[in-house]
């Protein structure tokens, strides 16, 4: 036996909540792949914390999610009983680990943007998101500056870390796009002032992501092609690899309270 | 290098070295406690390193075992706490390696020699954890022995091992609690649960035990390291306090201890059956069930990282460079 799906009622501040709580899930879940398997033990350390934050994130917009829907689901049931199509995370946040180049510049390029977008949130109309902006700005100041710091180290270091930060930045700049992208559900949260308008946020990422690119002597893509469909559900192959890891005891020992 | 110029090698004659030596004797009898500065033995010295460096190495190894389950924890709480926990191990064998450099080994050289096969590090994380409930039985039991030994070594005569312990100490403490939790969740769960947490014990009890080192008659170590209060309890005494703790808290989940030997003696002691101290043996031989896949992930994390230290101390010294180009414009 096999516990099924859960069905959720996804009203547009539902299905808001629940986007950012998977972006911060997801992307702590692949922080904590490296744990025990950095290449220094400061990196175990500083990855598990930034994955401990983002889990923290997660739980808080889980917890949040529950409530305005208002029926019986809780946050485990969101992140270990909805399967790849519920989901509704950034494609950026489940690609694969890779190397550490790889993770770091996923890191730079999702924190640059998540640290702009909880700061103006700490303005929603909406308290409690207000509050979840507020802690998790912070947090994802100190992952901006770590990611920072360490795409620099690569790309003005070596020629082989230099020959991998650039090709993380060729293989991730695709996905970055879809951070910024809004549809019609979220377009009325951001005119009753729930949510902002990411678009906004855009040049003043750029900004930020150039800098770093020019002191780590790396070159942005010229290629404006962006990947989207994470806020559908339209996934890579690579979540349901992710999702039956994570979702393993639950979906195999359904009901069962751990 | 991290290592800190702090103790040049001993030297004087052999005379001034037995005056020396009597007087760091006394400071350990009268409980005082001794310093990187501080004149020591070189065979104190080397206890410690060894000692201080094995003990570090278990907590990096013993990151895996359980870090095998942080992707699979069942429950978000459960996820976050499992990771804060493995990543508490990684602070306790930073703090550690730094106090081993107190003694003017590198932590490069001792953790090569771990890599290399050279050094050992605890028996206990070359078993394979298979199912949820070994992560409570890590918690319960692989941490309450932990503390049980290393509950003495906060009066440890070395001060920075002293002082590093006491911190440890506390946060082993905090996942044994964490770990016992676990079990009880189990215990009052389903029949399914239940029979985990039983499987589980029955396959953790006795390498255990072992932890705590072969028996008093057989251990290489324990006179010095008793006479220069590194060591204050011996093997046996440590094991047994462990055992008479355990015994009412698997009573108080409905465990069953799998010893169908064990009994308890007059005095209240929980006495127990013959450990198979062939089974400890080959695993510090190599031969344990993970020792091989242990020391490959520790390797493969390593060889995979070599490329960032690199650029890490290239762009470093590129940096250094350019400042000092710039003062001197």
């Amino acid at each position: 036996m096999t516990a099924p799906s859960i069905t959720v009622s996804e009203t547009p501040l539902v299905l808001y909540t629940l986007r950012r709580a998977d972006d911060a899930l997801i992307l702590g879940h692949r922080l904590s792949e490296w744990c025990g398997h950095a290449p220094m033990l400061e990196e175990d350390m500083a990855l598990s914390n930034m994955a401990l934050d983002l889990i923290g994130q997660a739980r808080e917009l889980y917890g949040y999610a529950a409530k305005v829907e208002g029926r019986d689901n809780d946050e485990d049931n969101f992140a270990y009983l909805r399967d790849v199509r519920q989901y509704r995370n950034l494609l950026l946040v489940e690609r694969p680990n890779g190397d550490f180049a790889h993770t770091m510049v996923r890191q730079l390029f999702y924190a640059a943007f998540a640290d702009l977008y909880w700061r103006g949130m700490m303005g929603s109309t909406d308290a409690t998101l207000a509050a979840i902006a507020a802690k998790s700005e912070k947090e994802c100041a100190y992952h901006l500056r770590h990611a920072s710091e360490w795409v620099i180290r690569l790309g003005d270091g070596t020629d082989e870390s230099h020959a991998r930060a650039q090709g993380a930045v060729d293989d991730l700049w695709a996905y970055t796009g879809e951070m910024f992208s809004v549809d019609e559900a979220e377009r009325g949260l951001i005119d009753a002032g729930i949510a902002i308008d990411p678009t906004m946020l855009l040049p003043e990422w750029l900004s930020i992501v150039s800098h770093v690119a020019r002191e780590a002597t790396l070159v942005l893509p010229e290629n404006d092609w962006m990947q989207q469909g994470g806020r559908d559900g339209r996934h890579s192959e690579h979540l349901g690899h992710l999702l039956s890891e994570l979702q393993h005891m639950q979906r195999s020992f359904p009901g069962a309270t751990w | 290098m991290y290592t800190q110029a702090l103790n040049s090698p001993e030297e004087g004659s052999l005379a001034e070295d037995a005056v020396r030596a009597s007087r760091f004797q006394s400071r350990i009898d009268a409980e005082e406690r001794i310093e990187p500065n501080d004149w020591m033995p070189s065979a104190y010295r080397k206890t410690l390193i060894r000692q201080i460096s094995q003990h570090a190495h278990s907590e990096i190894v013993g990151m895996l075992p359980e870090g095998n389950w942080i992707t699979r924890a069942p429950s978000l709480r459960r996820k976050a706490a499992l990771l804060a926990k493995v990543q508490d191990e990684c602070g306790h064998g930073l703090y550690l390696y730094a106090a081993a450099e107190t003694l003017g080994a590198s932590r490069e050289e001792l953790v090569d020699a771990m890599l290399a096969g050279k050094a050992k590090y605890s028996s206990i994380f070359n078993y394979p954890t298979l199912t949820w409930a070994d992560i409570g039985v890590i918690g319960w039991l692989v941490d309450g022995a932990a503390i049980m030994n290393q509950i003495p070594l906060c009066r440890c005569s070395y001060g920075p091992y002293a002082r590093a312990m006491i911190r440890v100490c506390k946060e082993e403490s905090f996942h044994q609690r964490q770990g016992y939790e676990i079990m009880l969740t189990l215990c009052r769960g389903t029949a399914e649960q239940k029979a985990m947490a039983q499987d589980a014990l029955n396959r953790w009890w006795w390498p255990v035990l072992m932890m705590f080192g072969p028996p008093d008659q057989a251990s290489q170590h324990s006179d010095t390291s008793t006479k220069w209060k590194i060591k204050r309890f011996s093997n046996d005494e440590l094991r047994q306090k462990f055992i008479d703790a355990t015994v009412p808290q698997a009573q108080y989940l409905g465990l069953t201890i799998p010893d169908p030997e064990m009994k308890q003696d007059e005095q209240g002691h929980w006495v127990h059956g013959p450990i198979d101290w062939n089974e400890f043996k080959q695993v510090l031989a190599g031969n344990g069930p993970c020792n091989r896949d242990r020391l490959a992930a520790r390797r493969k994390a390593h060889a995979d990282g070599a490329w960032v230290r690199e650029a890490a101390a290239a762009y470093a010294e590129k940096r250094a460079r350019r400042q000092m180009a710039q003062a001197a414009e």
